[in-house]
């Protein structure tokens, strides 16, 4: 593992037996994020990006297998956990998860218990990972409301989640999440659910946040403006496998992968409208049990090579600047 | 909620008026009245009764009297004095013989209810959270039985294997030696080496729907977004489990205390029959079958109401225990 | 349910019957679909109309007249059927005579199987005399042992020394239709105070309402006893069992409603019926021709856990003495028999009938879980 990382996933392969044959998930993900760092993934809906955030937490499906690859993560004390490597509830990742990973999810209705007030969510993970007495995680509790902006915080804290609004809870959420001071930060879609300004007051929110504590953000999402709006480097999936990653600037004014330029020329361009969803290029996305041979593009793909294309799958090539893409375009 | 509960407790009142008329026109039903049964019953055994004292016994309980007068009188000695009139059959005072034959049904029910939820809810949360293992499999085999064997038959059953294989007796609550005793810890004692005959008999079936409830409710809620906040908190599996889904998943449960209530107030009364304990089943199946009405009516109205008062205990909780519903 | 099919109904009545057909079968054909995945249901439902074929050709698979005392067998234990004699010969299907003794000291009757005398088992015999679906005179039944006076008792025999199996079969009839004629009662009940709740709402749904909550509320038991108590001892037996079925449906008609309701409830304001109502339909049309066709499936799912119910009713009833009386043969009547230990204790057999109860309460429960599962996969 590099020295300047905080996280590093290698040839990360997931997939799923079910009755109707093999799901392959993600197969062949790699990506690294340092520290304060905002990495933004993209891609489709089923593209595996979810999957791919939950291994880090080491939360698969229970039915899920990882067939390869390894996820790494460096804690603040320079402790590197290999994540894959430790069983799903021992101590050391139920340790990580809350205190040195926040995690942030799409539907902050559903998303926070129904039956505990807000409060006591927030100071569960606050007992599982201080050792503050119960008047000091109340006040805990309540700063942290406070900072990430909501009115009365000590009125809030008895609240239900029934009782607030979607952005409310999503920043009730975001407030769980980062109780115990994370050095890295995941959120899967975190404003997917929310309108418009709500979505970007809560951007506003999680990048003033990322600034003030330093941490390290991974930000899933569909939206390609959200992403060159937040994101330092940004990670693009297709099909379970991480087409390309490159500082935001590259992804978009140099983009190595087909299927990225492809995405680029299908919204507007950036200094246009900004927000748009992805728009889906010509062809279907293939069957997940079938996956295409070869480079899993080429059923898409405008620039695909007969022969090499379809029978190969084309090894990472790596450029400067830290970006590296997956395409016989680039190999000599 | 105050207001809610409120609300519900006025509710209750059209209810139990409806079920003390409704109890009172059933019991006056059957064609001919108690002397009509009396009088039947003793020409069974050769004796012969003239009109003239069939009308005497008549005039001395009120039956010749108006329907409506009947009822009112009956109502307001309950009402007034706690007074549900005499057993034609007995000729004894109404609150003398149900009181304690209620109190053990209640009892019956009160612990079969407990061990229903003592054996529901561990096996359907293990269930569901280890879903398609061999117990799961097991414990739902099991549970699909347990819905299909009628109470009653259960007790025979029971019944049976007892003598074949232990010669035991399973059947009343007290053994003989006891049966008229005072009230003492050894009685107490022997009370409980009888109680569980019926209590399990009682709460096998409906144990067994609860836990099919209990299993869809978990696997449903462990399906949902929050579970995964709670991991992604760091709880442990068991934190998570017990600390969120099982409090969702119960609500279910105290909604159907209610209805629970019933069934097994229903259910002690036709295994009271078959085991043969002195709780309201016996009692009530003769009083019924001999148009002893005020005692038929005794009972069913303090079922009745009983149900009423368990249904309306379980909204309440419900409401306590579910902040959605709190709030709304 | 597409909604361009349905406007179009209601628009060109010339297309309707076709069109319509087409709708109610494509929910009915979409749950048989997702029900054959059942296993277990589908089996059940095997188990069922076994029964039912059971009930039906009652006579011809009973080989004695059910009513038919016989002083000399009383309590005989189930005979065993066996295909090869004492010195392993093979026979065929038979069954050995029955030795008689006489307990010296209790002076009980008990019954042996005498190995000396085989009586073969022969198919399509001439036996009692019945009437086949109470019209057609005949002897024929399926099966009995050679000889006029030899006997054979597959289930044992009661007190009397009649047979439990011909006496079973013939309670299948009373109890498995129990189920469907009660069933009927508070189908009709249900459907029609339902959909007046489901559609008209406001006070007629609150009073219905309260109305379910109160019977909810009651302890089954002691008013299914108070009610049938009410019935007199010497009615006519075909009348008892007509009442026993309306007093069940009385009670039972609550999850009906609950069910019809609660779907009125949702679908009332879903487009499809939005597109019926705006293209001018009228009220009447609305509920027969789009609503209540559209939850058949749900109704199906639980009119089958209704049943069960039914049966376990009648046969409680029955036991009880309250329901059913002899000489009318019920299995909850024929259940009456091992009321006590001491019955039991001596012929244990006498319990026959409970399986048999089990077996087909399981059966609706897996099938109506199956069909519950089929008629909505998202619903638990
Ligand atoms: N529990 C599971 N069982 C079987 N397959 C699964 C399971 N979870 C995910 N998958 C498969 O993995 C694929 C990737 O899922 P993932 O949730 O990571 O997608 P995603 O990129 O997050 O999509 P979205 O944008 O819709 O959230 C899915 O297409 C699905 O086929
Ligand atoms: S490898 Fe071939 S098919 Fe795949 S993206 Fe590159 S050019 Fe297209
Ligand atoms: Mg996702």
């Amino acid at each position: 593992m590099q020295d300047e990382t905080i996280l590093e996933i290698t040839d990360l392969n997931i997939c799923f037996e079910m009755r109707e044959g093999t799901v392959n998930a993600v197969n062949g993900v790699n990506f690294s994020v340092k520290p304060g760092e905002v990495l933004g993934i993209v891609g489709e809906s089923g593209s595996g990006k979810s999957l791919s955030a939950r291994s880090i937490m080491n939360l698969l499906p229970r039915n899920a297998t990882v067939t390869n690859g390894s996820v790494k993560f460096r804690k603040s004390d320079g402790e590197v956990v290999d994540i894959l490597a430790e069983k799903r509830e021992s101590r050391k990742m139920r340790e990580l998860r809350g205190g040195h990973v926040g995690m942030i999810f799409q539907e902050p209705m559903t998303a926070l218990s129904p039956v505990h007030s807000i409060g006591k969510q927030i100071m569960t993970t606050l007992s599982l990972h201080t050792d503050l007495s119960k008047k000091a995680q109340v006040e805990r509790a309540a700063d942290l409301l406070a900072m990430v902006q909501m009115p009365k915080p000590m009125e809030m804290l008895k609240k239900y989640p029934h009782q607030l609004s979607g952005g409310m809870r999503q920043r009730a959420m975001i407030a769980m999440a980062l109780s115990c001071n994370p050095s890295l930060l995941l959120a899967d879609e975190p404003t997917t659910a929310l309108d418009v300004t709500t979505e970007a007051q809560i951007l506003d929110l999680i990048m003033s946040l990322q600034d003030e504590l330093n941490m390290a953000v991974i930000f899933i999402t569909h939206n390609f403006g959200v992403v060159a709006e937040i994101a330092d480097r940004v990670s693009v999936m297709y099909l379970g496998n991480a087409v390309e990653t490159a500082a935001v600037d590259d992804i978009f004014y140099n983009p190595k992968h087909p299927y990225t330029r492809a995405l680029l020329q299908s919204i507007p361009r950036l200094d246009g409208q900004k927000r748009r969803r992805l728009q889906t290029i010509e062809g279907m996305v293939p069957d997940p049990f079938n996956l295409p041979t070869g480079c899993v593009f080429h059923t898409r793909c405008a620039e695909k090579m007969a022969g090499k294309c379809t029978s190969q799958i084309p090894e990472l090539t790596y450029f400067e600047n830290d970006q590296m893409a997956r395409c016989h375009l680039h190999q000599a | 909620m105050a207001g809610y509960i409120a609300h519900r407790l006025l509710w209750s009142i059209p209810t139990l008026i409806v079920i003390t008329i409704a109890t009172f026109v059933i019991i006056q039903l059957p064609p001919g009245d108690y002397v009509t049964a009396y009088i039947a019953e003793l020409v069974e055994t050769g004796e012969v009764i003239d009109a003239e004292t069939a009308a005497h016994i008549r005039h001395e309980f009120g039956l010749d009297r108006p329907m409506y007068e009947q009822f009112l009188t009956w109502i307001g000695g309950i009402l007034l004095h706690g007074d549900f009139g005499l057993s034609l059959d007995w000729k004894l005072p109404v609150s003398e013989l149900i009181w304690d034959r209620i109190g053990l049904t209640l009892l019956i029910s009160m612990l079969s209810l407990l061990m229903t939820w003592a054996i529901a809810i561990p096996i359907g949360v293990y269930s569901a959270t280890r879903q398609y293992s061999f117990l799961d499999h097991l414990f739902t085999v099991l549970g699909f039985l347990g819905r299909g064997i009628p109470d009653f038959l259960l007790a025979l059953v029971l019944m049976w294997m007892g003598f074949l294989y232990f010669n035991f007796h399973v059947g009343g609550l007290f053994s003989p030696a006891y049966e008229n005793a005072p009230w003492s810890f050894a009685k107490f004692g022997d009370l409980l080496s009888h109680l569980w005959v019926p209590v399990l008999v009682l709460s096998t079936g409906g144990a067994a729907g609860l836990l099919r409830i209990m299993r869809a409710n978990m696997l449903e809620e462990l399906g949902k977004p929050y579970v995964e906040t709670a991991y992604a908190q760091g709880l442990s599996e068991r934190q998570v489990v017990w600390r969120y889904p099982v409090r969702v998943a119960l609500n279910p449960f105290i909604s159907t205390v209610g209805w629970a209530l019933p069934a097994l107030i229903s259910g002690d009364v036709i295994t009271a029959v078959v085991l043969n304990l002195p709780t309201t089943g016996p009692l009530l199946l003769r009083s019924l079958q001999n148009q002893d009405m005020y005692l038929a009516g005794g009972f069913i109205l303090i079922l009745s109401v009983f149900t009423i008062i368990g249904t309306l205990l379980s909204d309440i909780l419900l409401v306590l225990t579910d902040p959605r519903i709190r709030h709304s | 349910m597409s909604e361009q099919t349905l406007s179009d109904t209601a628009v060109e009545p010339a297309v309707e019957v076709k069109e319509n057909s087409s709708y109610t079968a494509k929910p009915l054909t979409l749950m048989w679909w997702r029900f054959k995945k059942h296993k277990l249901a589908l089996w059940s439902l095997g188990v069922i109309i076994l029964l039912y074929l059971v009930a039906a050709f009652a006579g011809f698979l009973a080989p004695y007249d059910p009513f038919k005392h016989n002083r000399l067998h009383p309590f005989v234990p189930p005979q065993s059927i066996h295909l090869f004699s004492e010195d392993g010969t093979f026979q065929g299907p038979f069954v050995y005579g029955l030795k008689r003794q006489r307990d010296p000291e209790t002076a009980r009757l008990s019954f042996e199987e005498d190995t000396s005398k085989i009586n073969r088992i022969r198919f399509f015999v001439e036996g009692d005399k019945y009437k086949f679906w109470g019209l057609v005179p005949t002897k024929l039944r399926l099966f009995g042992v050679e000889g006029r006076r030899n006997r054979i008792y597959i289930l044992g025999t009661d007190k009397l020394g009649r047979d439990l199996f011909s006496r079973l079969v013939y309670g299948a009839r009373v109890t498995l239709s129990v189920g469907l004629i009660g069933v009927f009662f508070s189908f009709v009940i249900g459907i029609t105070l339902g959909s007046l709740a489901g559609l008209i709402g406001g006070t007629i749904d609150t009073v219905i309402q309260r109305m379910a909550e109160l019977v909810r509320s009651i302890p089954t038991i002691p008013l299914w006893l108070g009610l049938a108590a009410a019935l007199p001892v010497n009615w006519d037996p075909i009348l008892v069992y007509l009442l026993i079925t309306v007093i069940l449906a009385l009670i039972g008609w609550t999850n009906l409603a609950r069910v019809v309701r609660g779907h009125f409830m949702t679908i009332r304001n879903q487009d499809f019926v939005l597109a019926a109502r705006l293209s001018g339909a009228s009220k009447t049309r609305i509920v027969t021709r789009h609503m209540l066709p559209s939850m058949t499936s749900y109704v199906i799912a639980a009119i089958s856990l209704a049943i069960p119910e039914m049966i376990l009713g009648e046969t409680a009833l029955s036991f009880l003495g309250l329901g059913l009386r002899p000489p009318v043969i019920s299995w909850g009547v024929l259940l009456q028999d091992a009321q006590n230990l001491r019955s039991i204790a001596l012929a244990p057999w006498l319990l026959i009938p409970g399986v048999a109860i089990v077996v087909t309460i399981l059966a609706f429960n897996f099938l109506g879980d199956g069909l519950r599962d089929a008629a909505d996969p998202y619903q638990k």
